[in-house]
């Protein structure tokens, strides 16, 4: 069913129709079930463990922050599902089918398209040969055509890739090469997105257009979307749920308006309240 | 038939099941690296937070117990810094120190959601007027109710307790439909009503729920029938959020626990051993969204049985049984808990009576009343007069004080009553002899 709303929602696109459909369909996806379901994951980096029973669940249509400091494992969780860096153990569903041990390509096969961090575009590529990359796993079966109209989605979503698509990828500012990392992993039609800290290095300005971006990508693309970010605000006023991460371990799950709410989080990860901590 | 909130109350158990492992494994993260009182019990036992990977594994943690909160008085149990608690309430104490309690506002909004859940699973809803008859103020009762009510939209009238006539004054004028008291204290607004010669009929009352005490199906019974509501029952404790921890929708086949906040499990209140869900036990809560006052694996001191069966009205999550019975000697006298200890220690501290006592309790006009009888030494009983009643007077302020209810204290000849520490001799319980509960409780007793 999801599948057939997908090509209802990317025909929507083309032939951009009213914003109140897309809202149909995002209030469709809304009431399917879990698409991603992790339980009790340990990552290891050799001997250290980064990972600490990590369980999370990303519901179909939704779009879940994983906040947390620095080094708190946050990207080892999207590298553990993207299969970048394999789990030692515990269960990963994908629509209950378990996607422990596969190799990445295979998981991207499957409908789960990760942006990494830093943005990793080809740089010395253009545009389109970036995009192009992004159905590699596609490239020989389909025929070009379906490429082509999956390009034309991500152009009209983004019109400024249109405009650069013969230009040298690495000439782009930080913010385009954003747009273009999203775009990228956009051409393998995933169901699930699992974006790295798509702020990193943006002007404030940019960031708040991405964030607007990512908020969208969910009614154009009808993609659900794993988001980590350093920029827990920004992430939380787009997530509908959150989990906060310290030292490898969930410490918390909550809805977002909730987290967005709590003291602890405000102090450790949205800069309010410095004031010294009553002991 | 409706429901609050349909997409966590009617949730697919499997689902479910993933939110609890994750609230679970959070809550222990927290309350590891935040609570010293169970960071210490888990070091103790060898058990790291990550250990537990199921809530099978939750019966390896340690139980909580009332003592243990007593100990760790006043904010020892604290999982967040003052600065982040908006509200504090507390617990009638067993010996002297009750346990504070404390919200985030977080855990003010859950409240408030989880206070909706229950009233709308009884029948309330935005159209009604809701009279609150609970006590405002440290006790968690009143304030609970009274922000559900709201959110959900319904009028809140705020009378608290006492002023019985007041009361119906009020419901009568203007135009009550709902109705959130003790049980007994709903009969004891019905007796009133007659003395006062107002139809029951005449008014607008509709719903009624009821909680803060074990109540039988017949006072069910009664209650529908002189008040012409339907009256459902309601569970909570202070100690792990207030009420809104379960409730009965209309089919009142048990009290439906919201399980995306709390796990419950059942135990052997003697060993302590898990007992499977559908056996008779004791009540052991832990919380999962709590932020400032988490619990894990609290011995509630309830007994009941839990049934995972679906029940008719759509809700997913498990229903426990209404408790009729504790697993210690706690008694609740008008809503408030008393334990013999309290008494004892009392007594000790009172020179004069030895502290071979015996408590009575029974239910006269619907109130309940508590009367000690105190054995005293031989020289005061047959001393002046003088003395004995300043004697009577010091133990009755001093047990009305320790206890906040008020007690009627009788002096008797040493060795009048049985030396027994047992239970059976040291309490008489009257109300539970009127009601058909004796025979549950009868029964209960048995084994």
């Amino acid at each position: 069913m999801t599948h057939a709303l997908k090509t209802y929602s990317l025909t929507l696109v083309h032939f951009r129709l009213f914003k109140l459909e897309s809202l149909l369909i995002q209030a469709l996806l809304y009431c399917t079930d879990v698409m991603l379901k992790l339980k009790n994951i340990n990552t290891y980096y050799g001997k250290i463990q980064a990972l600490k029973n990590v369980s999370i669940h990303v519901n179909d249509g939704e779009i879940v922050a994983l906040i947390g400091a620095n080094g708190a494992g946050k990207t080892t969780v999207l590298n553990s599902i993207s299969g970048i860096t394999p789990p030692d153990e515990g269960k990963a569903l994908f629509r209950d089918t378990s996607i422990l041990g596969l190799s990445p390509d295979k998981i991207v096969k499957m409908g789960i398209s990760q942006v990494p961090e830093g943005r990793q575009i080809f740089a010395p590529l253009t545009v389109l040969t970036n995009l192009e990359l992004g159905a590699y796993h596609r490239y020989r079966r389909k025929n070009r055509f379906s490429l082509k109209e999956d390009m034309d989605a991500i152009f009209s979503f983004f019109p400024i890739l249109k405009d650069r698509k013969n230009q040298i990828a690495g000439t782009l500012s930080g913010g385009e090469q954003q747009m273009l990392a999203i775009g990228r992993a956009l051409m393998s039609q995933p169901s699930l997105l699992l974006l790295d800290e798509p702020s990193m290095g943006l002007a404030p300005i940019i960031c708040k257009d991405i964030f607007s971006m990512i908020s969208n990508l969910r009614n154009e693309f009808s993609t659900t979307i794993l988001i980590v970010e350093q920029n827990a605000k920004a992430a939380l006023q787009i997530a509908d749920r959150g989990y906060v991460m310290e030292t490898g371990k969930v410490i918390l799950e909550e809805e977002s308006e909730n987290l967005l709410n709590n003291k602890e989080v405000q102090r450790a990860y949205l800069g309010k309240e410095k004031r010294e901590i009553w002991e | 038939m409706n429901i609050w909130d349909e997409s966590y109350e009617c949730m697919p158990r499997e689902e479910l099941e993933q939110l609890q492992l994750e609230r679970l494994q959070s809550t222990l993260n927290r309350v590891y690296k935040n609570v010293k009182f169970y960071r210490k019990r888990f070091d103790e036992l060898n058990i790291l937070p990550e250990d537990i990977r199921s809530d099978k594994d939750l019966s390896d943690l340690p139980l909580t117990t009332k003592s243990d909160l007593r100990d760790s008085y006043p904010y020892g149990m604290f999982a967040v810094s003052l600065r982040e608690v908006v509200r504090l309430h507390s617990t009638s104490g067993m010996t002297g120190k009750p346990t504070v309690v404390g919200y985030t506002r977080n855990d003010l909004n859950t409240w408030t959601n989880l206070t909706a859940r229950i009233l709308t699973a009884g029948g309330v809803t935005k159209d009604d007027v809701v009279q609150i008859t609970f006590a405002y103020g440290m006790l968690t009762g009143a304030f609970g109710l009274h922000y559900g009510a709201e959110k959900l939209g319904a009028s809140v009238i705020p009378t608290s307790s006492g002023h019985t006539e007041k009361q119906i004054n009020i419901m009568k004028d203007y135009k009550t439909t709902t109705l959130l008291s003790t049980p007994s204290y709903a009969l004891r607004i019905v007796d009133t009503m007659a003395d006062m010669g107002i139809d029951p009929k005449s008014l607008n009352l509709r719903v009624g729920l009821f909680g803060g005490e074990p109540w039988s199906e017949n006072m069910r019974k009664e209650i529908e029938e002189r008040l012409y509501i339907d009256a459902t029952d309601n569970y909570g404790l202070s100690e792990v959020l207030g009420p809104g921890l379960s409730g009965e929708c209309r089919f009142k086949c048990g009290l439906h626990i919201f399980e995306d906040h709390f796990i419950p499990e059942i135990i052997d209140p003697t060993t302590g051993r898990s007992l499977s869900s559908g056996e008779k036990g004791e009540l052991v809560i832990t919380t999962l969204t709590k932020e400032a006052f988490p619990m894990v694996r609290f011995r509630t001191g309830d007994i009941t049985s839990l049934d995972f069966h679906s029940c008719k009205c759509g809700r997913t999550s498990v229903r426990m049984k209404k408790v009729m019975e504790r697993a210690d000697d706690m008694l609740i006298i008008k809503g408030v808990s008393v334990f013999p200890s309290q008494v004892e220690q009392v007594l000790y501290e009172i020179k004069g009576c030895e502290p071979h006592f015996q408590l009575v309790v029974d239910r006269k006009d619907r109130m309940d009343t508590l009367e000690v009888l105190v054995e005293v030494s031989e020289g005061i009983f047959f001393d002046e007069m003088k003395k004995q009643r300043q004697l009577l007077e010091n133990i009755k302020r001093s047990l009305s004080r320790k206890l906040g209810v008020s007690v009627d204290v009788k002096l008797v000849e040493p060795k009048s009553i049985g030396m027994g520490s047992k239970r059976e001799k040291r309490i008489i319980d009257k109300r539970v002899t009127h009601s058909e509960s004796a025979i549950e409780l009868g029964s209960a007793n048995d084994h």
